[in-house]
């Protein structure tokens, strides 16, 4: 009896933020996917059935082409790179080096600033021009006498996006670092001191023990950063603007919805970017779910 | 402070807040919205306001400015305001397409030729400017200010230094971006997308002709012509002679480049003049001008203007700041400050510096088309589908599937069947 009036009070309290939830998260999405299959273009709305026509539409649209190509460079290029720079920093911090907590605060520092200072500032490093004009990266390369690396960064044709995504990887390896750092030191000593008496060297202790052991860390980084790396919006804008070499699905969206007034589209797109997403994080969330159940 | 004494205020408070929209009936005021925040437009919208003040004493004016994003923040509000059934008694908006595609499809905004015809304005407005922000015989808004899109920007030293003179056609400005290249000069500065569409707008103008260019945005132009093959292809040689970063170039830096003589020609709209003299450049010794090639006797407008909102809390106030808007004295006010001509033609020129001066003798005498960049010609929807194959155009170089993308734009958004 008064195990099932705790219940009910328990759902009593939470009862506002359930209700705020289910309006404003699964309501918003139920009212997306309405307008997605909807013919609405222009400022009033227009719920016309369109079936699936938007998204239909949306796979032979070259510029939805390019953006598909763009994410999958920068997905690529980010994740690897964060997470290879990530492990490297965390694997040398872990080694007790003087200073640990001032370099851990020096690496994490990055991911304290808003994507939109970090564009900014590499907007200025990553300047493409030329001649008398060399500013940023390429002029200090030209001083450096390594005038092979003067490159074109953000504007280099077809692959710009990946110089976008090294201003990522500066943003987000000390995040990875720092996730990787904890794993390191979840590991007991023992396994290695164990591995260390059988004979094996520091490689192959990193190869066979340290590095299967960090997979649950692995993935949580890969989830993470390649989420993020879906939603990618305003790091571009603020680097690039708007410019269609260097297009992603968000900016799509924004640009067709809100300058285009093509609410159908801009909703399919923001439809297809939740799903992607969700076939990412719902697989991680039940793992990490039972995990914990186990526990 | 006490609870009790927090109460009391707080009822007071409720109390004001009742009676003050009670009272939303009895005294006059008139809310008008726009995107003047800043710099020389809020210092000439002001300067109106005072205009308007002057002449209405009993009228209360609000000031319903929203800052950021040269517009795009202000219209997201505005939208959010019209969806909600709050409209402003008057805002601001691109003369053309942009308000009529938008506002008047979606049934917001007013017809205005009575208040054209009261005020005697279709005879001091150029003739050929009316049909362009008209729809169906309906004159929706009115014009404030006007600014000149097809100006082509040069740097007189570098020209002469080259030998080259300021051409007047399209094959003389390919034949002077030959030598200026050929003597190592950048022959034209040009900067991220929407300047390439403003570059592409003008060099349609520029081969079309103003009776064809027209054609383009009201149907009578075939897009797959070859006339419009001819015209794209005049566009994609002209990308050829641009510096290799402009995607990284904000528009103040492709003007910019001209000015300090790292290039020849800068194609911009006339608010670059403004850039030039904060630059503390001086007219004709550091920069000189002229309009597009092959666009000599057309002025390629754009404009900002005010419209009468359909439900207007207070339509008597709303008409009285359009007539200040369209009259001699407010528009006297408000363009000197913010660096653009009358929309009227009678406006006194001894106001205006030497570029704004030839502005005004072009404006009053030369045939007026429509600018695409800037909102006159094209609604929204079309703009933006154009936007998106010039991007894919820029990045592939392939015409033939421009031009498709074009056709196809104009039957889905436009006025094509």
């Amino acid at each position: 009896m008064s195990r099932d009036k705790d219940r009910y009070l328990s759902i009593l309290l939470i009862s506002p933020s359930i209700l705020a939830v289910l309006i404003f998260v699964y309501g918003f999405i139920a009212w997306s996917v309405r307008v997605s299959l909807s013919e609405w273009k222009g400022l009033r709305p227009d719920y016309t059935w369109a079936g699936l026509k938007n998204y239909i539409n949306l796979f032979s649209d070259p510029r939805f082409q390019v953006d598909i190509r763009n994410t999958l460079i920068f997905t690529g290029v980010f994740v690897i790179g964060s997470i290879l720079l990530g492990f490297f920093l965390a694997v040398m911090l872990d080694q007790g080096l003087k200073g640990e907590g001032f370099f851990r605060s020096l690496f994490l520092f990055p991911m304290a600033i808003s994507y939109i200072v970090t564009g900014v500032v590499w907007r200025w490093l990553m300047n493409p021009a030329e001649g008398d004009r060399l500013s940023g990266f390429n002029m200090l390369f030209s001083q450096l006498n390594l005038d092979f690396l003067i490159n074109k960064w953000h504007t280099t044709e077809n692959w710009g996006i990946a110089a976008i995504a090294l201003a990522a990887i500066w943003q987000m390896s000390g995040y990875t670092m720092a996730i990787y750092l904890a794993g390191l030191r979840s590991i007991p000593d023992e396994l290695r001191e164990a591995a260390r008496i059988d004979g094996a060297s520091e490689f192959q202790i990193y190869r066979h023990i340290i590095l299967p052991l960090l997979s649950p860390v692995t993935l949580s980084a890969l989830i993470i950063l390649g989420h993020m790396s879906l939603k990618v919006f305003d790091l571009i804008i603020a680097v690039a603007g708007k410019q269609l070499p260097l297009d992603v699905p968000a900016i799509y969206m924004w640009q067709t919805t809100f300058d285009g007034l093509f609410y159908g589209r801009g909703a399919a797109i923001g439809i297809l970017l939740l799903i992607s997403i969700a076939v990412l994080i719902i697989p991680y969330i039940r793992f990490t779910l039972k995990a914990e159940a186990q526990q | 402070m006490s609870k009790s004494k927090l109460y009391g205020l707080f009822s007071v408070l409720m109390v004001a807040m009742l009676t003050l929209s009670a009272c939303g009936g009895g005294a006059q005021k008139v809310e008008v919205f726009s995107w003047w925040t800043g710099g020389g437009e809020a210092a000439g919208l002001e300067a109106m306001i005072g205009v308007f003040q002057a002449q209405n004493p009993n009228v209360e004016f609000i000031n319903a400015a929203v800052a950021g994003g040269a517009g795009t923040n202000a219209r997201a509000v505005l939208a959010t305001r019209l969806q909600a059934g709050d409209p402003p008694d008057s805002w601001q908006g691109h003369a053309g397409q942009e308000l009529i595609g938008t506002y008047v499809a979606g049934n917001q905004i007013q017809p205005l030729n009575d208040l054209y015809e009261e005020e005697g304005w279709l005879a001091v407005m150029p003739e050929t400017l009316i049909p362009l922000i008209s729809d169906g015989g309906n004159i929706y808004s009115v014009p404030v200010n006007i600014h000149r899109a097809n100006v082509l920007w040069y740097n007189p030293a570098v020209l002469s230094a080259n030998g080259v003179s300021v051409p007047t056609t399209m094959d003389e400005w390919f034949a002077a971006m030959d030598t200026l290249q050929a003597a190592g000069v950048t022959p034209l500065a040009l900067g991220e997308q929407w300047t390439k569409m403003h570059l592409m707008e003008t060099v349609l103008l520029g081969t079309l002709g103003p009776d064809s260019y027209n054609g383009l945005w009201t149907g009578t132009t075939d897009w797959g012509s070859a006339e419009v093959t001819t015209a794209l292809e005049n566009f994609q040689k002209m990308l050829t002679y641009t510096n290799s970063d402009s995607a990284s170039l904000s528009w103040q830096d492709a003007a910019q480049l001209v000015v300090n003589g790292d290039a020849a020609f800068n194609v911009m709209g006339d608010w670059a003049e403004g850039y030039f003299r904060e630059l503390g450049k001086a007219p004709m010794a550091d920069y000189g001008w002229a309009p597009v090639p092959g666009s000599v006797g057309v002025f390629q407008f754009l404009s900002d203007s005010f419209v009468l909102a359909v439900g207007a809390p207070d339509e008597e106030g709303a008409m009285a700041w359009l007539k200040i808007a369209g009259s001699k004295e407010g528009q006297e006010a408000f363009n000197p400050v913010k660096g653009s001509i009358c929309a009227r033609t009678d406006c006194d020129p001894a106001l205006f510096g030497e570029y704004l001066q030839s502005a005004m003798d072009d404006w009053a005498s030369n045939i007026v088309v429509g600018s695409l960049t800037h909102g006159v010609v094209a609604n929204d929807s079309w703009k933006s589908e154009i936007d998106t194959a010039l991007g894919l155009f820029v990045q592939n170089g392939d015409l033939a599937v421009f031009q498709s993308a074009l056709v196809a734009a104009c039957a889905a958004s436009g006025p094509c069947q």
